[in-house]
């Protein structure tokens, strides 16, 4: 059953959209990632419109990160100040992100953007995860516990001014740097599409050196709302959420989440995150052959948006 | 069934008049529905076109959708990768184009009078913005190309079909993801290469049911547009987690 998606303006099946939602959706409860990286490159394969895509996964965004805000947040494992400062960071950062985005949209360069974003983003983790979940295996195998890590490591940047306490995560850091973190995670969702989990929260890990009981609920509770905002601003300055196309790809995420988190539990941790490394540089891989291949057809049209 | 119904309501009117004797109209023409709603469900439409004429002759029909501007670019190599490059503008594009004729009508049309009718995409006129003919030549065949597969320029030229010297008709597939507009369907009555008749019927393309609410939301208030599609998502994901929780 084909359904006419009002703002991407095309036919597509209900049932391969809903099949996309809950495919991603049970990836993301799985692994505990939003799967952002994976919806929205996943759309412009099916051939919505790279805006569409953005703006709509987004709207989607919201959905699958306020459920697990909620629960976080009644368990107590939100670190408010952070979030806030974090949030301050994502709000400035979506402004410059979705402005970036109706720049090169019309410069002609967005799709270049998106894709080159996706393979330097996954291409990096993916390796970083690789890699670690390989070691966490190897050690599990020859019995010797993990290396000792200090807390976190003192750099330059724990020298920078405006410190603040930050209780919840027993930490006295600059307030700029959760600032700089947010604000990198507002341009990545508006530009991207993608919450950015898969570098945030190791990010908050190492280099904030936050509590990883908090870093989770942190995180959702900064993504639901800098969603919001992206969604919002998207939907006034392109023109570009579709909310049918939104509307059915969260409902299969939702159940694919519900039964990828019950999956997960049976699922060992170390190969889980070795799978979601392969994952990520499949994905990776794919766009940077689409990249350097060259193309079927050099030449691409596109209608010019009245200004 | 409705189109069939229609063209014979259609038909039989033509009848009547010629029977009375009192219409010399030498082509007369009509379609099957002069609105394609874009609804929900919305897969495409097909489109009758028929009517009669007074003598022998060719049938050719041009449908084109409203004119746009549109930019084609062309890719090209930088640092082992492919980037967007040159591009062209083209200004008054049309959003769709669709043509029938009769069978054999194009071989013997003089070209000029196809050029006019701009019948066929090698006579449609697009004009390249800031560049010479010579420059722009591959730029305009890549929007023909990518029109062609996108389906809003027509593959080829669709058949008319003719019956007793009398009646025509022939059909136009509009694909679902048709360009929304007033279309201007064209109707010609050549005889001995000479245009004896020629009319042009208005063909509304509009979005109906709630697919148009949603668009129109979105484009007239689009702040009250993102708080509703917030709120959809937040809620719907709230809900989610509590249904979820308790089962």
């Amino acid at each position: 059953m084909h359904i006419y998606l009002p703002i991407a303006e095309l036919s597509i099946d209900v049932l391969l959209l809903f099949g996309l939602g809950f495919g991603v959706g049970l990836l993301s409860g799985v692994f505990g990632v939003g799967g952002g990286f994976l919806l929205t490159p996943l759309l412009i394969f099916i051939g919505v419109p790279p805006p569409v895509a953005v703006g709509t996964a987004a709207n989607q965004m919201i959905a699958s990160s306020v459920s697990g805000m909620v629960a976080q947040l009644r368990r107590g494992n939100v670190d408010i100040k952070m979030g806030l400062v974090l949030l301050a960071g994502g709000l400035v950062g979506s402004w410059i992100g979705v402005w970036l985005f109706g720049l090169l949209a019309r410069l002609g360069q967005i799709d270049l953007v998106i894709q080159l974003s996706y393979v330097v983003f996954l291409g990096s983790i993916g390796s970083l995860m690789g890699v670690e979940a390989s070691r966490a295996i190897l050690r599990k195998q020859s019995g010797r516990p993990a290396p000792p890590r200090r807390l976190h490591e003192h750099t330059w940047f724990h020298r920078l001014p405006f410190k603040a306490r930050f209780r919840r995560s027993r930490l006295y850091i600059s307030a700029l740097l959760p600032l700089g973190l947010g604000l990198l995670v507002g341009v990545i969702a508006s530009i991207l599409g993608a919450g950015g989990g898969f570098f945030t929260l190791p990010a908050m890990i190492y280099l904030l050196g936050m509590p990883t009981s908090v870093v989770v609920g942190t995180s959702l509770f900064q993504i639901t709302f800098v969603a919001a905002n992206v969604t919002f601003l998207q939907a006034v300055t392109n023109q570009s959420v579709d909310v049918v196309l939104a509307l059915i790809l969260l409902v299969g995420g939702v159940i694919g989440a519900q039964i990828g988190s019950r999956w997960a539990m049976r699922l060992p941790g170390e190969q889980l995150r070795g799978l979601l490394a392969a994952l990520v540089l499949g994905v990776a891989i794919k766009l940077a052959w689409d990249l350097i291949a060259r193309p079927d057809d050099l030449y691409s049209i596109v209608a010019v948006v009245p200004q | 069934m409705r189109h069939a119904a229609a063209m014979a309501s259609a038909l039989l009117a033509l009848f009547a008049l010629g029977g009375r004797g009192d219409a010399q109209e030498p082509l007369l023409a009509d379609l099957s529905n002069h609105l394609i709603a874009v609804t929900t469900g919305f897969t495409g439409a097909e489109l009758l076109l028929f009517g009669a004429i007074e003598q022998p002759g060719d049938i050719a029909l041009v449908v084109r959708g409203p004119p746009t501007p549109m930019t084609v670019r062309r890719k090209e190599r930088f640092v082992g990768v492919w980037v967007n490059e040159a591009s062209v503008r083209f200004k008054d594009v049309p959003s769709f184009y669709g043509i029938a004729a009769t069978e054999g009508f194009v071989e013997r049309a003089p070209p000029a009078l196809l050029r006019s009718m701009q019948f066929g995409v090698d006579n449609l006129r697009l004009i390249a913005e800031d560049r010479n003919t010579a420059e722009a030549g591959p730029f305009r065949a890549a929007l023909v190309r990518r029109m062609k597969q996108d389906g809003l320029f027509g593959a080829g030229i669709e058949p008319v079909t003719v019956l007793a010297d009398r009646l025509f008709r022939t059909s136009v597939w509009f694909p679902s993801n048709v360009p929304t507009g007033i279309y201007s369907v064209e109707v010609y009555f050549i005889v001995d290469g000479d245009i004896a008749s020629a009319q042009t019927t208005p063909l509304s393309v509009s979005r109906l049911g709630i697919g148009a609410e949603v668009f129109y939301l979105a484009h007239r208030q689009a702040i009250i547009y993102g708080l509703v599609a917030i709120l959809m998502a937040g809620s719907a994901g709230w809900l989610a987690g509590f249904i979820f929780r308790k089962g």
